[in-house]
């Protein structure tokens, strides 16, 4: 059968780094895969060895806009490892809570993206309302609703006030209702089962040889969390679970992430009940010469931050991984073979990506000739769950009530 | 008042275009279609092909390897098209001017592509859903 090339990509936004996917396809199945990086390259790294230590957090928090606390927590964790430094008890708290509400914002981004991928669109706006108040929380603390300067060297910027601790419990107490909403609605529903069982399998074994990380490799059923590896924060002061499910398709993927969602909130209100009044920043005068490493646990996997000093004013090298990088990769496995109504799903049960499959083109080999737009992909998609529901027997509400009407 | 931005005033579609920005406008302008906001109930809507829009929506400090691609899309958008520059990357560049890797600000690249485009500028890092939606009445009503 002739090999058709069906181009993903090349910029999506809603990833940390834009990719551009080559699918190889034989009729509907995908039967191989490229991949090319660098579309949203900004020379982070060398800009880097330009600012003073301080000022370093406020670019590495441009890395990413969903992950904008994972990045600058790696970088201080890297710094305060090359000085040596502890930091104040109540900075960790705080430097917990900000991670942990950034995951939840996060995690019910992808949930509402990965519903609008399979034709859920009512699953997308009710993980989009949850994701509000959680915002509006971080404008309150932090005065900024994305991008909350909150990582200092030596501990945090702010303080959290004990005025707003009401309205930070509320505010989980909400999240999480809406979260175990959806656990209900997810773990009930036939269509979804269908549509995510089964489907993009990353085995345990591929997932440890390719090197996977956090939600991508947890969803394997391996409990790798570097939260619990090698803590920093507050994540050894306080009782948490790590979430893992087995499978390793798209459905364990979005079970470990609503778990997630809901263990989060838990890890929040334990910060806020044990977090006691007094300092929140370390003295911190002068970086000396040396090396350090630091990492954090983002909410798509482990961030790594290296950061040399020769006792200047400014860092040396500045290294940087992000855990897409090692995400990404795994698509060899876990697309071949499968449909190409079901690769925009398997894509985005990695990490959220939402323009690319509005771009998406596929192009006959040799010829600039259109054979399927982003458009399609989606509509595909929608078309199979649509097919899956109609077998099933599962009927809208409103398809049927309009035919109890058309009965009569 | 020409037909054609009289027709533009009414509901118009956008086209969301990122030239490498860290994702964060990117949300916030999904965020302007969702529940809190809802933009879409004045008929303004995110389209998949450049072609339908009658607005662009570009987010990001602009780096060498998207300009060409953004040149070809913005030259398959109907005239007249207003060109929203959204978040400081796109108005200034801000931190990532000094990159060896970033051409310019929204403005600097348009001078090229098209002397005559009508440019409206929506501040903020990123810029808050309120400030987009503000943004794009005032530049209707200025049209």
């Amino acid at each position: 059968m002739k090999t058709v090339v069906v181009p993903l990509g090349p910029f999506h936004p809603l990833l940390e780094e834009a990719e551009y996917f080559k699918l190889f396809v034989e009729g509907e199945t995908v039967v191989d895969m490229d991949l090319k990086v660098g579309y949203m390259h900004r020379g982070i790294e060398k800009l880097c060895e330009s600012k003073t230590f301080d000022q370093v957090p406020f670019v590495v928090e441009r890395i990413c806009g969903i992950c904008s606390t994972s990045h600058p927590l790696a970088y201080v964790n890297a710094v305060e490892d090359l000085l040596g430094v502890e930091i104040p008890e109540r900075a960790k708290y705080i430097r917990t809570i900000i991670a942990e509400l950034e995951r939840i914002h996060s995690h019910l981004l992808w949930m509402g993206l990965a519903g609008h991928f399979i034709g859920y669109d009512t699953v997308f706006m009710w993980a989009w309302r949850y994701r509000e108040p959680v915002l509006d929380l971080f404008e309150l603390i932090s005065g900024n609703r994305n991008h909350y300067a909150m990582m200092n060297v030596g501990g945090v910027r702010r303080d959290i006030k004990e005025d707003d601790y009401g309205q930070i419990l509320s505010t989980l107490d909400e999240v999480r209702g809406g979260t175990e909403l959806f656990i209900g609605a997810v773990m009930d529903d036939p269509v979804i089962h269908a549509r995510t069982k089964g489907i993009g399998v990353l085995t345990p074994e591929d997932a440890r040889a390719y090197g996977t990380l956090g939600p991508t490799v947890r969803g394997s059923g391996i409990p790798d969390d570097i939260r619990r590896d090698d803590p920093y924060a507050a994540y050894d002061m306080i009782e948490w679970d790590i979430c893992t499910y087995e499978g390793g398709d798209v459905f364990a993927k979005t079970a470990v992430r609503l778990l997630e969602t809901v263990e989060a909130t838990n890890i929040i209100r334990r910060c806020v009940e044990q977090m006691r009044p007094g300092p929140i920043c370390a003295d911190v005068q002068t970086i000396p010469a040396g090396e350090g490493l630091g990492h954090a646990e983002a909410p798509r996997g482990e961030v790594l931050h290296y950061v040399r000093s020769d006792g200047s004013s400014r860092p040396v090298r500045h290294k940087v991984r992000a855990p897409s990088l090692m995400n990404i990769p795994s698509f060899k496995v876990t697309c071949i073979g499968e449909k190409i109504a079901d690769a925009a799903l398997i894509t985005a049960a990695v990490d959220p990506c939402y323009c690319c499959t509005e771009r998406t083109a596929a192009v006959e080999k040799g010829s600039d000739k259109a054979v399927l737009t982003g458009g399609d992909l989606v509509e595909m998609s929608r078309r199979k769950t649509a097919q899956i529901r109609n077998d099933l027997g599962c009927v809208p509400p409103v398809e049927k009530l309009v035919r109890g009407i058309m009965a009569r | 008042m020409k037909p054609s931005l009289w027709g533009l005033k009414k509901s118009p579609w956008v086209y969301h275009v990122a030239l490498s920005p860290c994702n964060n406008c990117d949300i916030e302008i999904l965020d302007v279609l969702t529940p809190k906001f809802d933009v879409e109930r004045f008929g303004i809507k995110l389209v998949g092909s450049p072609r339908h829009a009658d607005a662009l929506l570009v987010t990001g400090a602009i780096n060498r390897h998207v300009l060409p691609r953004f040149k070809e899309l913005y030259e398959q958008t109907a005239k007249p098209c207003v060109v929203f520059a959204i978040g400081s990357c796109a108005l200034s560049s801000t931190m990532f001017r000094d990159s060896y890797n970033i051409v310019g600000p929204l403005e600097e690249v348009m001078k090229e592509i098209d002397p005559n485009a009508i440019i409206a500028y929506v501040p903020g890092c990123p810029a808050k859903p309120e400030a987009i939606i503000a943004g794009v009445v005032k530049a209707l009503n200025a049209l």
